[in-house]
């Protein structure tokens, strides 16, 4: 029968939650790794039992954790990110030259095809692969080497690589997003890297419409049309029609055009999920309530989802990668909150229920699908 | 340079805190071997290769240079900030007192 797993990553460990199809009882295993800050933990699409899990801590550095039994053993690879040549420099918060310094890896993104490749997002900003199973990660400096790194500023979160999207459609083609410096896309495997930003207005910087400088919190991709990218930034919900070209605003009537996490449906296209956050200083919902807005139509028209969502006195936040979609017949959204909770809807977002609640704050949710 | 009456190689007990214990999957304190003279580096280094997970643990791996929250703690002092080539206590290196990785205190 098939079922879901749902990955965890916490400030103090990592949960697996598993259910079969039906998605109503679910098994809980965890803290692994407790007292850890989980920034990721994600599953190959090539191998249901292969995760990767990002392990760190501002005491003792960085770990990757590797199960290849989807979870219930784990062992640690190889943790050395070098950064390829001399590393050079980025601005600082005060605008000054800042060596380019090694921090953590904030997301892991396995390869479609082959268990073994997967990317690593890093701060400060840099994308790594590891083909032998993470037991050693290169870094694809092309994207460092990027005419405009030395001017990116970090976000304050700190100078991250935090989203990588990989084209299912042509396998040298990802995009990858950096706070505070935007999407850049390459068209052959890594090597060369293009600014995607035309479109983007943030009025956080001096050049509201530069060609880098944005803060982008997250991209999703739905896998039949990898030409169409949605985007929640700092500010404003965006959209792209040819593979990050150009952005066009569908914010549309949205309570807030604030937030992190975005996500597409697993079957419709055009079915988009944000979570609303009031505003950068107010890190969470606006009114206390806690909503799901979906848009049926790419954007534009926003809809809530508010059943069995705390529509009062809530003041979590959702991170960026704090979302994710099942593919079931039924597609299921879940969502984790600062406050502990992972929410789950098993009707595309209808009706939401908490799957477990009161964990450390959730900073980010993957889910497979096990057919 | 090694003392010519001392003994070629020293036990040396090392107390880490729990996540470290955890990521080496160790029960107790960590006992390394280590050819005089016993200093924070030889200490360190032994223990990096005789459990490789925690190389970039307590150092920065590239430096080589103790992490900013991390301490390192023996016979009642605080060694923190000593260099690391110089001779730790003579208890440590005989083995009757642990050298002691201590994680920064942090809270609220």
């Amino acid at each position: 029968m098939s079922g879901v797993r749902v990955l965890v990553g916490t400030r103090k460990g990592a949960f697996v939650l598993e259910a079969d199809g039906a998605r109503a009882d679910w098994e809980i295993t965890g803290p692994h790794f407790p007292g850890w800050e989980i920034y990721h933990v994600a599953g190959s699409p090539a191998d249901p039992d292969r995760l990767y899990a990002s392990q760190s801590s501002s005491w003792f550095g960085q770990q990757v954790q590797r199960s290849d039994d989807g979870g219930r053993s784990w062992r640690p690879v190889g943790n050395q990110f070098s950064y390829e040549g001399v590393p050079g420099t980025h601005q600082w918060y005060d605008g000054t030259p800042h060596p380019w310094e090694f921090a953590r890896v904030w997301h892991l993104e396995p390869s479609l095809d082959n268990p073994d490749t997967a990317y690593a997002g890093v701060e400060d900003a840099a994308l790594f692969r590891t083909v032998d199973g993470g037991q050693s990660w290169q870094e694809l400096p092309g994207l460092r080497g990027h005419g405009s790194g030395s001017s990116w500023q970090p976000g304050a979160g700190g100078m991250c690589l935090h989203t990588i999207v990989l084209d299912p459609s042509d396998a040298s083609r990802l995009y990858v997003a950096i706070s505070a410096a935007g999407v850049f896309r390459t068209s052959d495997g890594g090597e060369t890297w293009t600014a995607a930003n035309r479109g983007l207005r943030s009025g956080e910087i001096p050049a509201a419409e530069a060609e880098v400088g944005h803060c982008v919190h997250g991209l999703a991709m739905h896998p039949t049309r990898p030409g169409v990218l949605f985007m929640q930034k700092h500010w404003d919900v965006m959209r792209s029609d040819d593979a990050g070209d150009s952005w066009y605003e569908v914010s549309g009537n949205l309570p807030s055009d604030f937030g992190f996490a975005i996500d597409v449906h697993a079957h419709e296209p055009e079915t988009v999920y944000v979570v609303p956050i009031t505003s950068d200083a107010h890190h969470f919902p606006p009114e206390g309530r806690l909503r799901v807005y979906r848009s049926r139509t790419g954007g534009g028209e926003w809809e809530p989802c508010t059943d069995g969502l705390p529509q009062q006195h809530c003041y979590v936040n959702v991170l960026r990668d704090a979302m994710a979609v099942d593919a079931l017949e039924e597609c299921g959204v879940y969502f984790g909150t600062t406050g502990g909770q992972v929410y789950a809807s098993r009707d595309s977002g209808d009706h939401w229920t908490p799957i477990v609640r009161d964990l450390p704050a959730v900073l980010s949710v993957e889910v497979q699908t096990l057919l | 340079m090694t003392d010519p009456g001392g003994p070629d190689r020293c036990a040396v007990s090392v107390v880490l805190p729990a996540q470290l214990r955890a990521l080496a999957r160790l029960e107790s304190a960590a006992v390394v071997d280590v050819v005089p003279p016993v200093t924070q580096q030889a200490v360190l280094d032994a223990l990096e290769r005789a459990w490789p997970v925690l190389a970039g643990t307590i150092r920065d791996p590239v430096t080589q240079r103790r992490r900013p929250f991390v301490r390192y703690f023996a016979c009642g002092l605080d060694l923190s900030h000593e260099r690391a080539d110089v001779p730790l206590p003579g208890p440590v290196a005989a083995g009757s007192e642990p050298f002691v990785v201590v994680g920064a205190m942090a809270g609220g």
